[in-house]
């Protein structure tokens, strides 16, 4: 038995498709080559299976993904991460906040901005540089986008650079893509061990 | 690439010598793929049920309900016979896609509200599980661009 998972958490969960995902036997060539799959790499995720019914997407955002969260220069990778996490916990898209959570205390070695996020949401005990980023990507993700001039302000008063507030624009929207399609198309789901 | 080429540059109007322009330089790449990302969404070569015009007028709604009337009017112009669609007091039962039309505004402005049923609503109204997908992509899409606009235009100082 599995159960979905509603608290925000740093455990990530299993994604459990709400759609029948592609079947790799049945994958046509165009699907293949957009999942990568070679005689030595067959493992692919239900997720990555599922976004191949549209596989021209899928052979556009990966690399797209890809580059906006780890390209060298620019915003930290932690920081994006921050982007990343504020509108998945905006959109409730467990899985993601849960996976870029984790990325995020890895990066810092250090749990205590995730800890205190998902302790008291908005209203967590975080730095000034912190806190600009997450209420400005907070307020990008609601709908329609809510980030206005006091949010910009307080980022480059908190000392961002014009680059580093591009890369949280673009690691915040990139979210508001992610978390449409993880959050819709799946659950997020705990196996039960039966003891 | 120019910012003539990049619907997420030329809508924020941005402009070279600004210093945001200086920024999205750095980024230049990113910049190019979103608009093959674009080109893939919104004028894909394998379509499934929802061709480009129908694509272009639910673009043009989405973008409508972030309040965006200069992106919409981009995607207006390839919407053709469907611009109907994109008037948000349209609920597209006229052209038989209600729960679809339904399923894009809520994606698009209640995300954390969606629910499994959602999602079996369209399949019990014979959505095909690609459609689906292909729906969530596009609707997904076009929150990433709307935000990306959005913040361009507050890096230069313009309300939103």
């Amino acid at each position: 038995m599995s159960r979905v998972v509603h608290k925000f958490t740093r455990t990530v969960p299993h994604w459990q498709p709400r759609v029948t995902p592609v079947k790799l036997a049945e994958a046509t060539q165009a699907q293949l080559d957009a999942l990568q799959v070679t005689p030595s790499n067959t493992k692919v995720s239900d997720y990555v299976l599922t976004l191949a019914h549209d596989v021209e997407s899928l052979k556009v955002r990966s690399p797209l993904f890809n580059a906006i969260m780890y390209d060298s220069g620019g915003m930290s990778r932690a920081e994006r991460e921050l982007g990343a996490l504020a509108a998945s916990m905006v959109n409730r898209c467990i899985y993601c906040a849960a996976v870029h959570a984790d990325r995020h205390a890895k990066l810092e070695k250090d749990t205590a901005v995730t800890d205190t996020l998902f302790a008291k949401g908005e209203d967590a005990d975080l730095n000034d540089r912190n806190r600009a980023i997450f209420d400005f990507a907070r307020k990008s993700a609601e709908a329609p986008p809510a980030a206005g001039s006091a949010e910009m302000a307080a980022l480059r008063d908190a000392g961002l650079s014009e680059e580093e507030i591009l890369d949280l624009i673009l690691s915040s929207a990139l979210f508001g893509w992610a978390n449409r399609l993880m959050h819709v198309l799946g659950d997020p789901v705990r196996q039960e061990v039966k003891v | 690439m120019t910012h003539n080429d990049s619907t997420v540059l030329t809508i924020a109007g941005v402009t070279n010598g600004r210093a945001v322009a200086d920024a999205t330089a750095t980024r230049a790449n990113i910049i190019e793929m979103t608009q093959s990302a674009e080109n893939a969404v919104l004028r894909p070569e394998d379509c499934g049920a929802f061709d480009h015009a129908t694509r272009a007028a639910l673009a043009a709604r989405v973008a409508r309900l972030s309040a965006d009337e200069a992106l919409a009017q981009h995607y207006l112009a390839g919407a053709g016979d469907h611009a109907v669609l994109a008037d948000l007091s349209e609920t597209g039962t006229g052209q038989g896609l209600g729960t679809v039309v339904a399923f894009v505004d809520k994606v698009a402005n209640q995300t954390r509200d969606i629910a499994p049923e959602d999602i079996s609503g369209l399949q019990s109204e014979g959505v095909s599980d690609a459609d689906i997908v292909r729906l969530c992509e596009l609707v997904a899409f076009l929150a990433y661009q709307i935000r990306v606009i959005a913040g361009l235009r507050l890096m230069q100082g313009e309300p939103t």
